[in-house]
C-alpha cells in the first residue's frame, strides 16, 4: 500500500502553534501580568542592584565610626539616621543586602544541589535507596529549622561561611522531597520508557528526560527558599551566630538596634523593613512562578489575557 | 501470507507475575497478579502478528517483556535463537537496535522539553557508531521526510504537532536504528479514526520497503485484521486462540474469540439484523486470582465441569486445524 499525497501531513495543521517566544520570556510575561509578582520582580531587581553596586551608591563607608554624630535621627545627611557608633544606617542597610544575598544564594545553592541529587536518586531507584535517603531527610526535617541551624553552628562554630553551610543543610529535605515526588511521576512517563527501549543509560535518562521535566517546582522552591534563607541568616546573625562584626548584616543591626529601641528606633526599623521587603518580594515572585509554570494555570491566564 | 519464512523472534512460555505486597518496612508478599501467564508464539521476518484482547489481559506487559523492559517470572524470548534475557550488555545494545517500539500515546511518549531533532536523534547519540556526529542532522531530516513530516520542522517541539504527526515522530524514532522488529503497543488507539488510517498506511508502507516485522498490539479488531498476517487472541494473560487472519476472523473456534468478533459494530443495517450477537455475562476475573481450569469458563456459555478441572491446552482442533484452547472448540460463523 502506498501513501497518497493527502496522507502527507502538514505540520501545524490542527495543532496550536505557540507564538514564537521562548519559554523563559513567556514565563516572565505571565509573571508581569500578576501585580504582586511584578512588584516582587521589581523589588528583587532593585535588591540585586543594591547587592552588586551598593558600595558605590552608599553615601558613607558602612564601617566608618563618627562618634559625635551618633544616634542622630533620619536627616538629609543620614536618610536612615546613624547608630550608636555614628555609622550611617542607610549605608549599612545597603551593605547588608550584599551579605544577605551572598548567604542566601550560597545556602540555597547547597540545598538545591544536595536536595535535587538526593531526590532524583531516591525517586528514580526507589526501594532501599529511597527508604534510607528519605528517612534521613525526614530526620533533618523533624527539627525546627532555626534550631537545627543553631546546632550545626554550635558544632562548626559561628561565622558567615558556617552560617551558609548550616542554612544550606537545613533546607536540603525540602528540595529532596519535591524532587523525589516529581521524579516518581515523571519516571513513569512513556518517553522515559521509550528512552529505555532505545538503550539510554540511567544517567542519561535522569539528565535528559527527568530533570528538565521536573524543573518547574524546583525553580519555584528555589525562589521561596531564598526568602527563607535570608530570613534564617538574619535570625542567626541576630543571635550572634552568623555574620560577625564589623561586617554589616541586617540581623546584626537588628540585634544592635534592640538596645537603643527607645533612643534610636531607626537603628532597628530600617534593617527590619529591609528584611521584610526582601522576603516578601521573593515570596511574591515564588508564588507568581508557581502560577506561571503550572500549565493549567497558564492556560487560564493566557485566555484571560486574550479576552482583555 | 508468511508461512515458510525465517523465524526472527520466538516467545516461549513466557510469564510475568507482579507481586502484591503488604507493609512498608517488612514487606510480605500476599499474592501475585498473573499479567502474562505462559505465552508462546513466533514471528517471521517481515511478518505482522496482531495481539488482541480486552484491557488488562496482559498485552502491554507482553510488549514490555519482548522489549526487555521487564524481567519475566519464567520463560524465554529468543531473538534469532539467542535468549534476550541471558544477553550480556554488549549484545543487549545490539538487540536494542534490532527491536524497537512505538508507544501507545503520542502525547506522552515524546519528551516535551526536547526538540523533534533531539528526540529522533537520541538513538544516534546512544548508539554513536550508527551515525557519525556530523551526519546526524541529515539522518534525522531523512527520517522526518520518510515518515511524511516536513524536514524543516526539525527544531520544533512536540506540542507544535498534532496527534497523528506526533505518532509519526514516534515511528521515526523507532526507525532510527534500522530495526528488524517493531513492537507497536496500541499505536493508533489514541488517534482519530481518519488519522488512524494514515498511520496504519504508513506502517504498512514501511513494512514493504524495509522488510520490518511487527508485533501489533491493539484492542480494535478491525485495525488488527487490516494489518496482521496472523492474530493471537489473549484472555487473562494467556493466548486462547492463534491463527492466520482468515482463520481467526473467518473460522474462529474459541468462544471468547467468537464473542469478541460478534461485538464488532456492523455498518450495514440489513447484515446487522441477521448477525449473531454473543453477550458475555459478568466482568473479566481478577488476574490476581484467575479461575481454575479454563480461565474463560466463568463467562462462557459452554462451560461444563471439565472446564473447571482441566485447563484446555492450546492445540489444533478438529473443527479447524489452527490453535485454540477450548475443550469444546467448534466453528461458529460470527462475522462476514
Amino acid at each position: 500500500m502506498t501513501d497518497d499525497p493527502e496522507d502527507r501531513a502538514t505540520p501545524g495543521a490542527g495543532a496550536p502553534i505557540a507564538e514564537h517566544r521562548t519559554r523563559t520570556r513567556e514565563t516572565i510575561g505571565i509573571l508581569l501580568t500578576n501585580r504582586l509578582s511584578a512588584f516582587g520582580l521589581v523589588v528583587m531587581g532593585l535588591l540585586i542592584f543594591t547587592a552588586v553596586f551598593g558600595s558605590m551608591v552608599a553615601p558613607y563607608d558602612p564601617t566608618s565610626v563618627d562618634i559625635p554624630a551618633r544616634l542622630s535621627g533620619p536627616s538629609l545627611d543620614h536618610p536612615f539616621g546613624t547608630d550608636n557608633l555614628g555609622r550611617d544606617v542607610f549605608s549599612r542597610v545597603l551593605a547588608g543586602a550584599r551579605v544577605s544575598f551572598q548567604v542566601g544564594i550560597v545556602a540555597v545553592g547547597i540545598s538545591l544541589t544536595m536536595g535535587v541529587v538526593t531526590g532524583l536518586v531516591a525517586g528514580f531507584y526507589s526501594g532501599a535507596a529511597d527508604a534510607v535517603l528519605m528517612r534521613a531527610m525526614d530526620m533533618l526535617f523533624a527539627f525546627p529549622a532555626i534550631l537545627l541551624a543553631i546546632a550545626v553552628l554550635a558544632v562548626l562554630g559561628p561565622g558567615i561561611t558556617n552560617a551558609m553551610i548550616a542554612i544550606g543543610i537545613v533546607y536540603i529535605p525540602i528540595f529532596a522531597r519535591i524532587t523525589r515526588a516529581s521524579t516518581l511521576v515523571v519516571k513513569e512517563e512513556l518517553y522515559v520508557r521509550a528512552a529505555r527501549s532505545v538503550g539510554a543509560s540511567d544517567l542519561r535518562i535522569l539528565r535528559r528526560h527527568i530533570l528538565p521535566n521536573i524543573l518547574a517546582p524546583i525553580i519555584v522552591q528555589t525562589s521561596l527558599s531564598l526568602a527563607f534563607a535570608i530570613l534564617a541568616e538574619a535570625a542567626l546573625s541576630f543571635l550572634g551566630l552568623g555574620v560577625q562584626r564589623p561586617t554589616p548584616a541586617w540581623g546584626r543591626m537588628l540585634a544592635e538596634g534592640r538596645d537603643f529601641v527607645n533612643q534610636a528606633p531607626w537603628m532597628g526599623i530600617f534593617p527590619g523593613i529591609a528584611v521584610f521587603v526582601t522576603v516578601l518580594a521573593f515570596n511574591f515572585v515564588g508564588d507568581g512562578l508557581r502560577d506561571a509554570l503550572d500549565p493549567k494555570q497558564k492556560s487560564v491566564i493566557e485566555s484571560r489575557g486574550r479576552a482583555v | 501470507m508468511a508461512p515458510q519464512r525465517e523465524t526472527i523472534l520466538r516467545v516461549e512460555n513466557i510469564a510475568k507475575y507482579f507481586p502484591i505486597t503488604r507493609g512498608i518496612v517488612f514487606q510480605t508478599k500476599i499474592g501475585e497478579v498473573k499479567a502474562v501467564d505462559g505465552v508462546s508464539f513466533d514471528l517471521a521476518k517481515g511478518e505482522t502478528v496482531g495481539v488482541v484482547g480486552e484491557s488488562g489481559c496482559g498485552k502491554s506487559t507482553l510488549a514490555r517483556l519482548i522489549m526487555r523492559l521487564e524481567h519475566p517470572t519464567r520463560g524465554q524470548v529468543f531473538y534469532q535463537d539467542r535468549d534476550i534475557f541471558a544477553m550480556p550488555g554488549s549484545a543487549l545494545r545490539r538487540l536494542r537496535r534490532n527491536i524497537q517500539m512505538v508507544m501507545q500515546d503520542p502525547y506522552t511518549s515524546l519528551n516535551p522539553r526536547m526538540t523533534v531533532g533531539d528526540i529522533i536523534g537520541e538513538p544516534f547519540e546512544i548508539h554513536r557508531d550508527v551515525a557519525p556526529r556530523g551526519d546526524r542532522r541529515r539522518k534525522v531530516q531523512e527520517l522526518l521526510d520518510y515518515v511524511g513530516l516536513n524536514p524543516e520542522h526539525i527544531s520544533r517541539y512536540p506540542h507544535q504537532f498534532s496527534g497523528g504527526q506526533r505518532q509519526r515522530i514516534g515511528i521515526a524514532r523507532a526507525l532510527a536504528l534500522r530495526p528488524k522488529i517493531i513492537v507497536c503497543d496500541e499505536p493508533v488507539s489514541a488517534l482519530d479514526v481518519s488519522i488512524q488510517a494514515q498511520v496504519i498506511n504508513l506502517l504498512e508502507r514501511l513494512q514493504n520497503e524495509l522488510g520490518l516485522a511487527y508485533i501489533f498490539i491493539a484492542h480494535d479488531l478491525s485495525v488488527v485484521r487490516h494489518i496482521s498476517d496472523r492474530v493471537a487472541v489473549m484472555y487473562l494473560g494467556k493466548v486462547v486462540e492463534i491463527g492466520t487472519e482468515d482463520e481467526i476472523y473467518g473460522r474462529p473456534t474459541h468462544p471468547y474469540t467468537q464473542a469478541l468478533l460478534s461485538a464488532v459494530p456492523v455498518p450495514d443495517p440489513t447484515a446487522r439484523a441477521h448477525r449473531d450477537v454473543i453477550r458475555l455475562e459478568g466482568d473479566v476475573p481478577s488476574p490476581a486470582n484467575p479461575p481454575s481450569g479454563c480461565r474463560f469458563r466463568t463467562r462462557c456459555w459452554k462451560a461444563k465441569p471439565i472446564c473447571t478441572e482441566q485447563e484446555p491446552p492450546l492445540t489444533a482442533q478438529q473443527a479447524d486445524p489452527h490453535l485454540s484452547a477450548c475443550h469444546f472448540a467448534e466453528l461458529r460463523h460470527v462475522v462476514a
